[in-house]
């Protein structure tokens, strides 16, 4: 019977391994995760999705992989590693009342109670949205929802959900009610408060905050595919540029499923749903569009505002450096244990750098190899 | 509910709830940074290592990976 290996355990993972047992593979689904279900099935897989935890595929949590030699053996590997939140360095950003807006959702389901607390939610994205109305389910009073990109935008962005009209009642349905303004970010942070432009302090317990999603993409760079602009390389059968491994997710819910059944199955299953898969892919594309960065937020940071929280590098001291290598040799930047993984997407931001937070290996690791070695 | 200990000071939890969550329920800081800054989670996610505490007498494990289980020692660094 092949094997397949899936690495990640969010919809794309669940979704590819359920369709890799489909045709027949003998599956195994490994996740850092205490629990199946990635960040949006963070604390549960819905009932319409039950299905993907099909009890013939091996399932492994709470395991991480750093290294290519930890992969176990397999005849085809899916990555599904998904995303991580992009935050911006500002003053007082290290304060611990700023968390992630996924952050601090995964807190909140992960236990963490949040009823009366008063949040400021800031940044970037729809996901600012159903943070928002997730917290406000949960009892927080959510003072106010702060997103940076232009009111202009966002508009012509909502004109163009018409289109889509199940969207447009989903952001209506998250956003009702709550107090949600465009052209407005964080300024700086003090103990108990957040300052944001055009909106001043705004005393709260928590801010919730950031911008984007940045793709996982150092674990598919590990073993040698091809990554450009951010975004790792595929085929329209979600295979990489390394034979035998593939990548799925890291877009909207319903495009994450998609491309992991797409990998998942064989040709002929895949095949249909292309169309599919290309329109969400189509629509995550102008999600990107409306919601790119502002350029008034490359100087948010002062030079004393640290970038690099592993070992409090501050930005001063960053900033006249060539690249990420010399930042490195001369500041650490980079080198505490996230691994450049939470400054590397800021300072792509910042200085343009491209956010390259692994070293690439020197030779590609080859599936192949990996096997050939152990069998 | 399970019964854990934060710093020598008694804490009951509902199942499924990471250490993180149950630290901060108690006090906002985790750990000092290398400048002695106090700090805590934020990513919640595994990734940024900010959430770093000792667990039953093992070093720098994330708290925001690990679920709460009967017992369990938390010690944090701030
Ligand atoms: C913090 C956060 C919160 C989000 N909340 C929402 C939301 O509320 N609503 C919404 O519509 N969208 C949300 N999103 C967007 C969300 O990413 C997508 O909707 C969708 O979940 C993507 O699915 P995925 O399977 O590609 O990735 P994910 O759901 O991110 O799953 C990836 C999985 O891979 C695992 N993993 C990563 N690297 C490794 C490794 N090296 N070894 C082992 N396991 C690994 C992770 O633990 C994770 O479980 C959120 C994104 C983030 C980053
Ligand atoms: S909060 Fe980022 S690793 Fe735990």
């Amino acid at each position: 019977m092949p094997s397949t290996l899936v690495i990640g355990g969010g919809p794309a993972g669940l979704a590819a391994a359920w369709a890799a047992a489909q045709v027949g593979d003998q599956v195994t689904l490994l996740d850092d995760n205490p629990a199946l279900g990635g960040q949006i099935w963070r604390g549960g897989v819905p009932a319409a999705h039950q299905r993907f935890l099909d009890p013939s595929i091996t399932v492994r949590t709470g395991v991480q992989i750093h290294s290519a030699n930890q992969i176990p053996a397999a005849d085809r590997l899916i990555l599904a590693t998904g995303t991580r939140e992009r935050f911006l360095p500002f003053p007082g950003w290290t304060l611990p009342h700023i968390l992630g807006a996924g952050g601090l959702q995964a807190m909140v389901k992960s236990g963490l109670p949040i009823a009366g607390k008063r949040v400021v939610i800031t940044g970037t994205g729809p996901l600012l949205l159903a943070v928002g109305a997730y917290l406000r389910k949960r009892g927080a009073m959510v003072v106010l929802i702060a997103e940076q990109a232009p009111f202009s935008r966002i508009a012509q962005f909502t004109r163009e959900l018409w289109r889509e009209p199940a969207k447009l009642f989903q952001a209506a349905q998250l956003g009702w009610g709550l107090r949600y303004r465009a052209d407005a970010w964080p300024i700086r942070a003090d103990a108990g408060s957040i300052t944001i432009q055009g909106h001043g302090k705004i005393p709260c317990d928590y801010v919730a905050c950031g911008f984007g999603l940045v793709v996982n993409t150092e674990l598919p760079a590990l073993l040698g595919c091809a990554i450009d602009a951010g975004q790792v390389v595929t085929d329209s059968k979600q295979r990489t540029t390394i034979p035998h491994i593939y990548w799925a997710g890291a877009g909207s819910v319903d495009r994450s499923i998609l491309e992991g059944q797409i990998a998942g199955f064989d040709l002929e299953r895949a095949r249909p749903l292309y169309p599919a898969r290309d329109r969400a892919l189509r629509f995550d594309r102008r999600i990107d569009q409306a919601f790119r960065l502002r350029s008034e937020l490359s100087n948010l940071a002062a030079p004393d505002t640290i970038v690099c929280r592993c070992e409090d590098v501050p930005f001063g001291a960053v900033w006249q450096q060539r690249d990420w290598r010399s930042a490195k040799l001369q500041t650490r930047c980079g080198m505490g244990p996230c691994q450049g993984r939470i400054c590397g997407p800021a300072l792509e931001h910042l200085c343009g750098w491209p956010a390259s937070s692994v070293r690439p290996p020197i030779f590609p690791t080859r599936l192949e190899n990996l096997l050939d070695e152990r069998r | 509910m399970i019964r854990i200990t934060i710093n020598g000071r008694s804490l009951e939890v509902a199942a499924g709830t990471t250490v993180a969550a149950a630290v901060m329920t108690i006090q906002p800081g985790f750990r000092r940074s290398v400048s002695g800054e106090l700090r805590g989670p934020l990513c919640g996610m595994g990734i940024c290592m900010e959430c770093r505490v000792t667990l039953n007498g093992h070093r720098h494990e994330r708290s925001c990976q690990t679920l709460c289980t009967p017992g369990m020692e938390v010690v944090t660094d701030a």
